[in-house]
Formats: C-alpha cells, sequence, structure tokens
C-alpha cells in the first residue's frame, strides 16, 4: 500500500454573498497517494478550484466544515502563520492563467528567489543557483540571461514554464495544478504536461490536476476524481473510470468527449445545467439531468459504493435496491 | 534612452516657446497698462515710460525682443518695483515657494498613499470609513477655506501655531496641510481603488501560495503596482499645489513667488508675469518629464526608447 500523504475529509466550502450562501463545496473526500496524480475532474462550476485552493486555504470563501490533513497538521485548522511555512514549501501550487499570475513590474528572477528565501536559509546566490536548476528543468533556454527579464517578455507557454519552475524551488511534497493547460494552445498542452510527467519522474512529487479536459486526464492521470455540483461523485483510478464508468454523469462525460478511434459517432450532450448552489438539491444533484434517476434520488443523497478497492461511487444505481434496472446504455 | 530623453528636450523646448507666445500675446491684448492705475501721470511721463520699457515699438518687435532676452535668461525689469530684475525676485521667491511645495508635495504624497493602503486593507471596515471621509473633506473643502480655518482654531483659538509669514519650521506647518489636504485626498482615494483592484489580481494569489508573509506581499508585490496610476497623477498634482500655493502664499503672507505672480497680473507688471509663467511653465514641464522616466522605472512594461508599449 502506497503511504496516503494528503487526506481531505467532508470539505465543506461556502461564499457568503449578498443574495445568500454559495455551498461551493459540498462534502468532498478524497486521498492523494505519494508520487501519484490525481486528475479532478468537473464542468465549470462544480467547485474544483475552490477545492484545490482550500487545501492550501487560499479560496476567498468561508471552509465551514471538514479537514484537511497533512504531515500530521489540519490545514483547514492551521494557524496563518504555521500555514505560511507550508504554503510554498511542502504544497505548492501552479495556476490557470500564466499570463496574470506573475507579477508584471518584478524580474523572473525575483520572483523565483524569493519563494526559496522565504523557505530556506539559502543565501541570495544559492537561491539564485536553485532557480537557474529550475529554469533548466522546465526548460527554458539561457536560463541566466532570462532570470533578468520580466513577464512580458516571455510567452504564454515560458510563462506557465515559469510558474511551474517556481512551484517546485523548494522541492515540494504536493505540487496542485489548477487548469495549468486551459490557457494554452495544443501544441504548448501537450509539453507542458509532458514536463509534469517528466518532474514527477525525478522529483516523485505528487499531483492534483484540476481541470475539465479528459483528453488531459487520460494523458497524465493515475486516478481521477469526477466532481458534480461540490461533492465527488465518482473516483477511481484511470482504468476504471474510462472502461468502467459507474455513476451516469460520468458516462455522460465520457460520452461527450470525441474519439479518434471510433468513426460516425455522434457526441451526445449532457442536457439541463447543474443545480443552483445557492439551494443546493436535498437528493442526489444530478437527477434532474440523469436519464435513469428513481424516486429515492429525489429524497436521499446516495450512499457510497465500494465497486472495488479502487473504484468508489456515490450513486443510488449502485445500490442492491436497484439491481432491478438494466441499463440502456452501451457502457 | 538617451535619444529619449534628446527628443523630449526639443519636446520641452517647443512647448516652452509655445506657452511664451501665447502669454505674451495674451498679456498684451489684455486691457490695461502698467502705468494708468491710480496716480494720474501726465501724457509726457507715460510717453517717456513707454519709451523707457520699449512698450511703444510695434508688438512684433517687443516679441522678437523679448524671446531674444529669455534666450539669455534675462527676464527683465520690475515695473512695479523699480530696481529689481525678475531674476532677483525669481531668486529670492522660488526657493520659499518651492520648500512650501515640496513640503506640501511630500506630505500629500506619504500621508495619501498611507491612508490608501490602510482603506484598501481595511475595505468596508472602519478605518475605510474614516480615511475616506477625511478624503472627500479635503477634496471639496477649496484650500482657502482650509488655510481660513486651520488659522481660525490652530492659531488663534487655540494659539498652537503661528497665524502667518515664513520663519520657523512652526510657520510652515499651517500653509503645508492647507496645500496638501486636497492632493492628498486625491491620492488617498486613487491609492486605495488601485490597491483594491490590486490585491484582487492572480499574482498577488501566487504571492500568497509561495508562504510569503503580508507585509511582504503588501510591500513588494502589491503596492509597485498599485502606484502606477499614482505615480502618473504626480506630474498634474505638482501643477496643483504649485497654483494653489499662490493663494496659500497670499493668505499667509509667505513671501514666494506666488505672491508677486498674483500682484504682476493685477499692476500689469508685464515682464514679472512673464518671467514667472516662463519660470512656473518651465518648472512644470520638467517635473512632468521627472514623472515619465520615473513611469518608466517602476513598470518594466514601459519602454521609453521604443515607440511601441
Amino acid at each position: 500500500m502506497v503511504e496516503t500523504i494528503l487526506e481531505v475529509n467532508d470539505l465543506h466550502v461556502s461564499f457568503p454573498t449578498y443574495g445568500g450562501t454559495v455551498k461551493a463545496v459540498r462534502g468532498v473526500n478524497f486521498t492523494l497517494k505519494k508520487g501519484e496524480t490525481l486528475a479532478i475532474v468537473g464542468e465549470s462550476g462544480c467547485g474544483k478550484t475552490v477545492t484545490s485552493e482550500s487545501i492550501m486555504r487560499l479560496t476567498t470563501g468561508d471552509i465551514v466544515k471538514g479537514a484537511i490533513l497533512f504531515n500530521g497538521h489540519d490545514l483547514a485548522t492551521l494557524p496563518e502563520k504555521e500555514l505560511r511555512k507550508i504554503r510554498g514549501s511542502d504544497i505548492s501550487m501552479i495556476f490557470q492563467d500564466p499570463m496574470t499570475s506573475l507579477n508584471p513590474t518584478i524580474t523572473i528572477g525575483s520572483q523565483l528567489i524569493e519563494g526559496i528565501t522565504q523557505h530556506t536559509h539559502k543565501s541570495k546566490s544559492e537561491a539564485k543557483e536553485v532557480a537557474l536548476e529550475m529554469l533548466d528543468l522546465v526548460g527554458i533556454a539561457n536560463p541566466s540571461e532570462r532570470l533578468k527579464q520580466y513577464p512580458h517578455q516571455f510567452s504564454g507557454g515560458m510563462r506557465q514554464r515559469i510558474m511551474i519552475a517556481m512551484s517546485l524551488v523548494c522541492n515540494p511534497s504536493v505540487l496542485i495544478a489548477d487548469e495549468p493547460t486551459t490557457a494554452l494552445d495544443v501544441t504548448i498542452q501537450a509539453q507542458i504536461l509532458e514536463l509534469f510527467k517528466k518532474i514527477q519522474k525525478e522529483t516523485g512529487v505528487s499531483i492534483i490536476l484540476i481541470t475539465h479536459d479528459l483528453g488531459v486526464v487520460a494523458q497524465v492521470a493515475d486516478r481521477i476524481a469526477i466532481m458534480y455540483a461540490g461533492k465527488v461523485v465518482e473516483i477511481g483510478n484511470r482504468q476504471e473510470i474510462f472502461y468502467r464508468p459507474q455513476h451516469p454523469y460520468t458516462r455522460g462525460l465520457l460520452r461527450s468527449v470525441p474519439r479518434i478511434d471510433k468513426e460516425e459517432e455522434a457526441l451526445i450532450p449532457i442536457p439541463g445545467t447543474p443545480p443552483d448552489l445557492f439551494s443546493p438539491p436535498k437528493g442526489c444533484p444530478f437527477m434532474a439531468r440523469c436519464d435513469q434517476a428513481m424516486e429515492v434520488c429525489d429524497h436521499y443523497y446516495p450512499l457510497t459504493s465500494h465497486i472495488n478497492d479502487h473504484h468508489k461511487v456515490d450513486c443510488w444505481l449502485q445500490d442492491e435496491r436497484a439491481k432491478k434496472v438494466t441499463f440502456a446504455t452501451k457502457g | 534612452m538617451v535619444k529619449y530623453i534628446l527628443r523630449r528636450f526639443v519636446a520641452m523646448i517647443v512647448t516652452l516657446w509655445l506657452i511664451v507666445t501665447l502669454t505674451f500675446f495674451l498679456m498684451h491684448l489684455a486691457p490695461g497698462s502698467p502705468f494708468n492705475q491710480e496716480r494720474n501721470t501726465s501724457a509726457s511721463v507715460q510717453e517717456n515710460l513707454m519709451e523707457h520699457y520699449q512698450l511703444n515699438k510695434p508688438i512684433a518687435i517687443q516679441y522678437v525682443h523679448y524671446l531674444n532676452n529669455i534666450l539669455h535668461f534675462d527676464f527683465g525689469e520690475s515695473i512695479t518695483l523699480p530696481g529689481q530684475t525678475v531674476n532677483d525676485l525669481l531668486s529670492r521667491g522660488f526657493p520659499v515657494s518651492f520648500e512650501l511645495g515640496m513640503l506640501a508635495l511630500l506630505v500629500a504624497v506619504i500621508s495619501g498613499i498611507i491612508l490608501g493602503v490602510l482603506a484598501a486593507l481595511k475595505h468596508n471596515g472602519i478605518i475605510d470609513y474614516i480615511a475616506m471621509t477625511i478624503a472627500v473633506i479635503g477634496i471639496s473643502v477649496p484650500n482657502f477655506i482650509m488655510a481660513t480655518l486651520l488659522i481660525q482654531e490652530l492659531a488663534v483659538n487655540w494659539a498652537i501655531f503661528p497665524t502667518a509669514t515664513w520663519a520657523t519650521p512652526m510657520h510652515a506647518v499651517l500653509p503645508t496641510v492647507a496645500l496638501a489636504t486636497g492632493p492628498m485626498a486625491i491620492i488617498a482615494r486613487l491609492t486605495r481603488s488601485s490597491m483594491l483592484e490590486v490585491l484582487t489580481q492572480d499574482y498577488i494569489r501566487t504571492a500568497k501560495a509561495k508562504g510569503l508573509s503580508p507585509i511582504k506581499i503588501i510591500v513588494k508585490h502589491a503596492l509597485r503596482n498599485a502606484l502606477l496610476p499614482v505615480v502618473t497623477l504626480l506630474g498634474t498634482l505638482t501643477a496643483g499645489i504649485l497654483t494653489g500655493s499662490f493663494v496659500i502664499e497670499k493668505i499667509f503672507a509667505i513671501p514666494g513667488m506666488g505672491k508677486y505672480f498674483v500682484d504682476s497680473i493685477n499692476s500689469r507688471d508685464y515682464f514679472v508675469i512673464m518671467g514667472t509663467t516662463v519660470f512656473y511653465s518651465g518648472f512644470l514641464i520638467i517635473m512632468l518629464f521627472l514623472v515619465d522616466i520615473a513611469y518608466g522605472v517602476l513598470d518594466p512594461r514601459i519602454k521609453l526608447h521604443k515607440k511601441e508599449g
């Protein structure tokens, strides 16, 4: 059994607004194992980013309930000062938009170095060595020249490489990447994903990859968590999720992705929209869009069913009492 | 960079020439002359005076003559204060005005930025409301009202500060405060809104994710970006403080340039009007130039030697 490095238990995050409280994350559970890549997948507004930002308490929402266990600390309640020692050193984060995530008025070098000197006792010149090494690792040519440059002198892909280098300077054990390739064009996406694989191989870092792109997931993820309306509805390793999806939402997602190996198969969109998180439904949030919905789905949130050791799903169809239902889908 | 400075320098000269020309002709268009005021002087005396100051020549000749003079930094002689050249007045008045202006600018910038940053950090909190109330008062109350109010309360009723004139540092307090409140309020409001915007930027989140302390994030990452619009404003604010100081100098009887400037216009003292205008314009143009240079230093995206941003 591989060691678990991060554990999120029953995480609830809410955003108080004038119109009411948005319950963006409503009881998320998952674990992250050493050296693996966990992908969190879901459509816009399902709580992926809020979940990932909550791990480092960078979210503007309130963590209402739940625990985030890392190295014996609960990050949800750890004092701010203690948390700062973990941010950027043990856990680091890469954001979606590399164009705005770097400070435009400070050189790349200074932005890299400040992260190092913050967490280690290295001198400025030692820190600079580390920065150079990291730029080299992420594939930036001529690093010593580049250190003196400003973000606007780099392309989008290059900036994302710099963000990655910046996240790696303190040798973190967990790297959270929030849609790291969404803002990049496809060829650059592939390069960045390759880079993630390479880094993981060299440093053994565990990666949480937030994305809505199943193509990206298929390339790099070891395990996949499917999120819907603030909950993880299905979680399992890549094989299980891609070949034996159990939740109707997961199936819907997979059906809506174009595949190059199957000719003339029409893409089937999932009808409807996710529920309003001001007043989330009492039962299964996917019920309104689900073609296999039952009476019970309206009243109770499904219990978690363990398909096997590597696969869990929250769906009433898995309940013994629902076994009579036959699937109309090809699976 | 050198090329840029050279180009700006040429532009500055042209601007100054335009100001000189415009002021010169506007001044002569205005009715009245330096000599037909209270005293009734005989026609021959008037003519002699006109002759002495070469005011009887055609206006075009006077203009060329004047241009030639200021090229040699000769601004002429005061008409109402005989025996004193404009250069004398400037060298006597300017240091005082400069001191007052710079003090006020310093006070305005420092307190404005502090007020703005505090307001932004405690957004919608009690500090924010207090700071913004001060700012609104600062913007809405004209400086001559502020000045008389300060004199009435702090100099007359409480007798903490001297009422007027320019001698000890204590004398400088009231005029500086009166002159600084307006610009301070403007800077505070701008800093606040700019800071609020910067604090929501992605790179602030990046800085937090690095584990930097809040103070480091504010000073290193937020403040510099938030101050860019403030720096842009500094040029115009300097102008505001300079023109504001005319009034303040008059109220506090400070022997600065403002006093000569206002008096010279009332008495149609042509040479003093021209001299002070040219001097102020030149000073302002240089200040604006310095602001542009500072902007380029603060924001690396602005390249001074290239045309594209």
